[in-house]
């Protein structure tokens, strides 16, 4: 199974690289941020081109998921350039805000799903509200695409309190799917699940973004999760970008901090 | 460390704290004055949420009817029961059924109702919010470009504004029930005779601003119980700190309505 993975991730850079040069969707530059006195965020730089996956590792604690509630307007930076398609998204209306948003996926850290809606409801919910004129069929056929995309077709009627970790996880990432974003950040979408279920959302993340053609950022502690997704790692250390390369390159890094990550 | 300071330095800290405590409420009021104003203007944006809005609304009618009904009802009786002595020694028997009516339109059914709504519908929508923010189902709703605050919130509060005096009004009809049943053990008066004393000394001023006081007490409720959950913070202790504390500020705030209510109306 991992071998098709590798092949399928191959296949999907490949792909790009066929489409010539490629251009930042997300630019970050000198991101800091602050809570009360303790500085999170301080200074932190990065890239991401169209079509790529960026891993950002970091112990837990080092504003991972601060750094891409930034990305969405969820926190607001203390000082920093956050472009998202090109715009400063410090700079954009309410409105604007929203139409940008409406682009990016965002799969929570603990999968947010709504707990007073059935799944079903929970994927309908983001349909209803910001696809007003699409056909009632056509939703239904939506909802049964995305939840048999990730595996969990008979879960359709459950509640969220009766899902597992990972099916809760599986659903959230059914549940921003389903709106086909161009962009999706994701907040360890494997931590805490068994090996097995972790490599299947690792390849899961490959499928959905060879499918929908999707630029993204993964946050995880997950090496396997990591070396599966990865076109590029970023390091985040005491709220900046330590180190940056491939996969195989941090690996073979002589930085003992870096090399921790991967023993 | 508290002891080898001298008196005046302890006072003047004691002062900073009571000043920081003055500018923490400042801060707490302005933000719910802030959220209210930002709850209005979103009713009037399109689209509007009917589905939702009749769900809640479902909700706090529904949940709450009971508990009403029978605190009403026992209200009724217990009033009628213990000022039965005090009139009867002057003679004034028939004037009960009147002194009923003006005590329960104008003053109990409102603020048992809102009371009791406080602690029903208040908590559950302190809980319900707060913990829908600590899990972060507010901020999902934000990500994907649906506006939590009509979604949520504008909802909540237009149901509270207009069921709690629907619930006012029929907690004043049963604890009328109440009272006749109380009239009843010791004299025997028709239903209809009970109803006819008891209406004949209502007057518009009676019923309207009684009618306006409650609709505030649901804006209010509604309102605190949103605010309080949807401004919970971190960490899962905050959801039952959310729920206590929209019951205790929309409980006083209902008691400060009141008493500004009966100032206004006692100048008409
Ligand atoms: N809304 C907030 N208010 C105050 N402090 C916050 C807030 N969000 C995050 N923090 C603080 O910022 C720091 C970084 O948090 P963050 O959630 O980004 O860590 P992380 O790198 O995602 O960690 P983990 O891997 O455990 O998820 C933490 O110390 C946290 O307490
Ligand atoms: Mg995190």
């Amino acid at each position: 199974m991992e071998e098709t993975m590798i092949i399928a991730k191959e296949e999907g850079k490949r792909e790009r690289l066929e489409h010539g040069p490629e251009e930042p969707v997300i630019r970050i530059r000198g991101l800091y941020k602050c809570f009360k006195d303790h500085q999170v965020l301080n200074g932190v730089d990065l890239e991401v081109k169209k079509g790529e996956n960026l891993v950002v590792l970091g112990k837990s604690g080092s504003g991972k998921s601060v750094l891409i509630k930034c990305l969405v307007g969820l926190i607001y930076p203390d000082a920093g350039d956050l472009e998202v398609f090109g715009r400063r998204i410090t700079e954009l209306n309410e409105e604007e805000l929203n139409e940008m948003r409406k682009k990016v996926g965002f799969l929570f850290q603990n999968a947010a799903l709504y707990d007073s809606m059935s799944v079903r409801e929970n994927l309908a919910f983001p349909l209803r509200q910001l696809k007003k004129d699409m056909p009632r069929a056509k939703k239904e056929a939506l909802i049964e695409e995305v939840l048999d995309d990730v595996g969990l077709s008979d879960a359709i009627d459950q509640m969220p309190s009766k899902l597992s970790g990972g099916q809760a996880k599986r659903i959230g990432l059914a549940r921003t799917l389903i709106l086909r974003p161009e962009i999706m950040l994701y907040d360890e979408p494997t931590t805490g699940l068994d090996t097995g279920t972790s490599h299947e959302i690792s390849d899961l993340i490959i499928r959905m973004r060879k499918k929908y053609n999707i630029s993204s950022i993964l946050i995880t502690h997950d090496m396997p999760c990591a070396r599966l997704t990865s076109d590029r790692i970023v390091m985040l250390k005491e709220g900046v970008v330590v180190a940056e390369g491939t996969y195989k390159e941090l690996e073979g890094s002589d930085d003992e901090w870096v090399k921790s990550f991967f023993y | 460390m508290q002891q080898s300071l001298n008196p005046i330095r302890r006072a003047k800290m004691r002062v900073t704290q009571k000043r920081s405590e003055l500018k923490q409420f400042l801060y707490e009021a302005g933000n719910l004055v802030a959220f209210a104003g930002q709850t209005f203007r979103e009713i009037f944006r399109r689209p509007f949420e009917w589905r939702e809005t009749l769900y809640q609304c479902y909700q706090v009618g529904y949940k709450s009817t009971f508990l009403i009904g029978l605190t009403g009802f026992i209200m009724g009786l217990v009033l009628t029961i213990q000022t039965r002595p005090s009139l009867a020694k002057f003679g004034a028997v028939s004037m009960i059924p009147g002194m009923i009516s003006v005590s329960v339109v104008r003053e109990i059914g409102p603020v048992i109702t809102a009371i009791i709504c406080c602690g029903n519908i208040g908590s559950r929508m302190g809980a319900e919010l707060g913990s829908m923010k600590v899990s972060e189902q507010i901020d999902a709703m934000e990500v994907s470009a649906i506006n939590p605050h009509r979604y949520l919130v504008v909802t909540r509060v237009l149901a509270t504004t207009l069921m709690i005096p629907l619930l006012a009004i029929y907690a004043d009809g049963i604890a009328f029930c109440g009272a006749y049943v109380a009239m009843n053990i010791h004299d025997s008066t028709t239903f209809r005779h009970f109803m006819v004393a008891a209406m004949t000394h209502l007057e518009f001023l009676d019923i309207v601003p009684a009618l306006v006081k409650t609709v505030l007490f649901g804006w209010v409720i509604g309102l605190i119980g949103c605010y309080k959950g949807y401004h919970a913070r971190r960490g899962t202790e905050s959801v039952g700190i959310a729920a206590n504390s929209a019951v205790v500020t929309a409980s006083l705030a209902v008691f400060v309505i009141d008493m500004l209510a009966a100032q206004i109306t006692d100048l008409l």
